[in-house]
């Protein structure tokens, strides 16, 4: 085969398959490198083909996309314009002299290793949920609000028969409706947000019909389903022994706190919960690549400021499907030019510039209307776990800060463990910080994965083994 | 003097500064603590928290390191579970009979200084450490080894001291009269005074004792620490390779790593040690990274199969003859160190800072400093 | 309605692992995390300091909340790791490794 550019594409989400697709039709042999058994990412995330879904699109939104996305994957792996590597769970690119490896264990028991070697790499790494904490958000019956929906596309299984979906964040209206076509009895969708919020932010939110008429397709699967919807309210604790029986609702004031004397309890099996997503950030901080708040820095190509490296999707910031569609689309033009050696025309990606403009003012607003309850640290009780792998309460986070001089998050995990468990902080981290009322800085977590120190241990003296062998 | 606001002012809220704090609070003295981060927002929060005897070579660092040993049994009386105080004991080990014989002098001679040190064989290491590889050479067990959490122990320490803490707040200069003697500090929100202050920068002692106009070689030396999954216990002591002390001592700037493999009383194993000299580069390295896990897995076998979550870097305050400045700084009076103990700074901070405290209150020192002053090294800036 | 029905899911013949000794039915394709919620099953580790119970929270493999121990080993992800005929899944007890 004629040398043609290598690109690595780390996640098959809508992001990383819209760069594959742009880089392959420009000549660039793109490795599409995801930990998943197939392409799809969280949103277009497929059931197992063990399971034979044979109408997966009852589960999905924007389905005719997710067939030209597919259409075209199918089409440069048959002509050898794409390697997909799936099960590959990357653990950290590494920048070397002459080009970019990527680091992966190998499926689901993740206990052996991968190498792919790279002229450039996207990072396409999506992102993850956001849940702060409340007394009883530990009790099995609770899951994210992206779970339960993860759990059912990918598994084609509910949590439980009663549900109660809560929080704030667009994705809460797709979970409700989707667990209720599903079959689950959805005793109500509980969000913070105020819908006043939304009426003023209409002209940026007017700027994306499509994404107003998809709200309108929800209210009416909503009242279908016959959901029972509360703005305005918060789960103030979920209740249970040894797993959930029930939540506590309780309407916001102005201020953001529970308005006394409001508080009802539902009974339910499941509570699935969101405040809204993350970025994975965790290889680009490996690479030392700039990060603006909690995003990869990307410029108007894509480039992070490590040379070699490109970020589309979430980790350059939460802005949904559409958006990172655009910046996929971007990336994959702006890395196959630049491995040709040639100045790319960003006339030639205007569309997709300008859809990728709209969608992030549109999502701006969006994140300005929804919001967790101001005060929702004051509701977090000091025998309230935060940290949910350590086990680390609210008290002693509050403990660290007033009593032994704990400003910042690094502090507060070094004097109370909070952060130090299997998930290095990534789902505690925004309640360890509201809590403490210190900045949500970035985790600097160089090991994007638990790694085997055998694993560690034998490439340091062999070559990386080049892998082609999975297709 | 005017607006007089303490006795004295602590630069560096790490281990040190702690150390310094609490000793000079219980002499009497009126004490601020004043660093530009968090309180362990240095070296301290990146360190493993060793208090060793073992890998140090015949001289006043032993001498600073017994001192601060005993001073360390003290304070775990009354701190002990807060900071984590683990009397664990270290254990080195040799691969080779030559490694062996060399470790074994070291320990004779260390012994003959007032080290306790037990000859271990071959056959009966894994009585020790039931996972060690098998087939070493043998090794040598220190029972004054020990361990603390080094943020818990700082802060915990700063606490005890009643010390006032400003945190978030940089020193940016050094008061001096008009007979040259300290009246105080600068900072970003105002000025502080007093007649004595002392720098407990760590790595960072070199940039504070230039603010007084005086030059103090303090340079970083990089190391990674791997943590480990939560385990039950399974490494028991501090278990490092006869090879580490021969890096600590080394002066290459290269890259050196060398096995150290401790258990914690929270569950995961800390592995180390690597040593670097590359400035203040807070970059990854994957390589530094799989030498770290393939010493340990050589020594630990059974670590293969066990994960890894997390890597963290920090940076050793280095001098040249790799002994800490600890003392009155002749050059300007009032103006004390307590910095540049290299990977050692969270053992000797105990130590350290009885000594400072007793020279702040104008007593002899427990220790002759002669071998730890300031001004030690020939290159001078004017002051 | 149900979710299989809901995507017309026409699953390969069921098989058979255990939790706990108990006998559990999966579909081919299923998660352990899946399989476990298919028969009700919603906690399967405890932790480390309190023994209290933990699943799926994420369900994206992110969490580490839903650590299993599968055939024998420890700290496994049971929303990632795929059912398969035969398995012997159990609750994991604190840091899965025995003491």
């Amino acid at each position: 085969m004629a040398e043609r550019p290598r690109l690595a594409v780390i996640g098959a989400g809508p992001a990383g398959l819209a760069a594959a697709l742009a880089a392959a039709a420009r000549g660039v042999h793109v490795t599409l490198v995801d930990s998943a058994a197939e392409p799809g990412g969280q949103f277009y995330r497929q059931p197992a083909p063990g399971l034979r879904a044979r109408r997966p699109q009852a589960l999905h939104h924007q389905w005719r996309t997710w067939e030209r996305l597919r259409g075209g994957l199918d089409a440069h792996l048959a002509a050898g314009g794409v390697t997909h590597l799936s099960d590959h769970h990357v653990w950290c690119v590494e920048r070397e002299s002459a080009g970019l490896t990527v680091h992966a264990l190998l499926g689901p028991d993740q206990e052996r290793p991968a190498a792919v070697h790279a002229d450039a790499v996207l990072l396409a790494t999506g992102g993850y949920e956001k849940v702060l904490p409340f007394p009883g958000w530990t009790l099995p019956g609770v899951v994210t609000a992206g779970g339960a929906q993860a759990m059912l596309k990918g598994g084609l299984v509910l949590p439980g028969r009663r549900a109660v979906v809560a929080g704030s964040g667009p994705l809460l209206l797709p979970v409700a409706t989707g667990l209720a076509a599903a079959g689950a009895e959805v005793a109500a969708l509980v969000e913070s947000a105020d819908p006043k919020d939304f009426v003023r932010r209409t002209r940026a939110l007017a700027a994306q019909p499509a994404k107003l008429a998809e709200g309108a397709g929800y209210a009416a699967a909503l009242l279908r389903h016959r959901i029972p919807v509360r703005t305005r309210h918060t789960v103030v604790a979920a209740h249970g022994g040894e797993r959930l029986e029930a939540v506590s609702v309780a309407a916001l004031d102005a201020e953001g706190r529970p308005v006394p004397g409001t508080e009802r309890r539902i009974a339910c099996d499941t509570l699935a919960v969101g405040h809204g997503m993350l970025p994975h950030t965790d290889l680009a901080e490996g690479l030392g690549c700039r990060l603006d708040g909690p995003n990869v820095h990307v410029d108007d190509e894509q480039r992070t400021d490590v040379p070699g490296v490109w970020a589309a999707g979430e980790a350059t910031g939460i802005g949904g499907a559409a958006l990172s569609l655009a910046e996929g689309h971007i990336a994959g033009r702006s890395i196959a030019a630049r491995l040709a050696g040639t100045e790319p025309d960003p006339r030639a990606w205007a569309p997709a510039a300008r859809a990728r403009t709209r969608t992030r003012a549109f999502f701006a607003a969006l994140e300005g209307a929804y919001a967790p309850p101001a005060r929702w640290a004051e509701q977090v009780t000091d025998g309230t776990l935060v940290c949910r792998c350590e086990e680390v309460t609210a008290g002693a986070v509050r403990r660290a800060v007033g009593e032994l001089g704990a400003g910042d998050l690094r502090t507060v995990k070094l004097l109370t463990r909070a952060g130090m468990g299997w998930c290095q902080g990534r789902m505690c981290a925004p309640g360890v910080a509201g809590v403490a009322g210190c900045e949500l800085a970035p985790g600097r977590r160089l090991l994007a994965r638990p790694v085997p120190l055998g694993v560690l241990a034998t490439q340091a003296a062999d070559a990386p083994d080049e892998d082609t062998s999975a297709q | 003097m005017t607006n007089r606001l303490c006795d004295v002012v602590v630069v560096g809220a790490g281990m040190v500064g702690a150390a310094c704090a609490l000793y000079a609070a219980r002499a009497g003295l009126d004490v601020v603590v004043v660093d530009r981060g968090p309180v362990a927002g240095g070296t301290t929060g990146a360190g493993e928290g060793n208090l060793l005897v073992s890998d140090k070579e015949l001289g006043p660092e032993l001498e600073l390191a017994l001192l601060s040993g005993r001073l360390w049994t003290d304070l775990a009386e009354e701190l002990g579970t807060a900071i984590e105080y683990e009397p664990k004991g270290g254990v080195v080990v040799s691969a080779t009979s030559e490694g062996l014989t060399a470790l074994t002098e070291l320990a004779a001679a260390q012994r003959a200084a007032g080290v306790e040190t037990v000859s271990v064989d071959s056959d009966r290491l894994r009585d020790l450490e039931p996972y060690l590889a098998p087939g070493l050479a043998g090794g040598v067990l220190y029972p004054q080894d020990a361990q603390v959490m080094p943020t818990l122990a700082a802060a915990h320490l700063l606490r005890a001291s009643g010390a006032r803490l400003e945190t978030g707040r940089t020193v940016t200069g050094v008061l001096r009269g008009p007979d040259g003697a300290v009246r105080g500090v600068t900072t970003d929100r105002g000025d502080l005074y007093a007649p004595a202050v002392v720098n407990a920068a760590g790595t960072w002692g070199g940039e504070v004792a230039g603010l007084a106009g005086v030059h103090l070689p303090v340079l970083p030396r990089r190391g990674f620490v791997l943590v480990t999954e939560p385990l039950p216990r399974r490494v028991r002591h501090k278990v490092y390779a006869a090879d580490y002390v021969a890096d600590v001592a080394s002066d290459s700037a290269a890259l050196q790593t060398s096995p150290v493999v401790e258990g914690t009383a929270a569950g995961p194993v800390l592995i180390g040690a690597s040593r670097e000299r590359v400035g203040f580069d807070r970059s990854f390295s994957l390589p530094v990274i799989r030498a770290l896990a393939a010493g340990a897995t050589r020594l630990f076998p059974f670590l293969e199969r066990v994960r890894a979550m997390r890597t963290y870097l920090g940076f050793r305050p280095y001098m040249p003859d790799h002994l800490p400045a600890v003392g009155p700084d002749p050059r300007v009076p009032g103006l004390f160190h307590a910095c540049g103990h290299e990977g050692a700074g969270i053992g000797l901070a105990t130590g350290t800072g009885h000594l400072i405290a007793q020279v702040l209150g104008g007593r002899a020192p427990d220790l002759d400093l002669a071998p730890f002053r300031p001004d030690r090294f020939a290159k001078e800036a004017a002051s | 309605m149900n979710p299989l029905d809901l995507a017309r899911a026409r699953p390969g013949t069921p098989f058979t692992l255990t939790f706990d000794e108990r006998r559990i039915e999966a579909l081919p394709g299923q998660t352990v995390a899946a399989a476990l919620w298919s028969a009700g099953i919603t906690s399967w580790r405890t932790t480390r300091d309190e023994g209290r119970p933990r699943g799926v929270f994420c369900g994206i493999g992110v969490c580490f909340d839903c650590l299993v121990t599968v055939d024998g080993r420890p700290n496994q992800r049971a929303c990632l790791v795929p059912a398969e005929s035969g398995a012997e899944i159990r609750t994991q007890e604190g840091t899965g490794h025995d003491g």
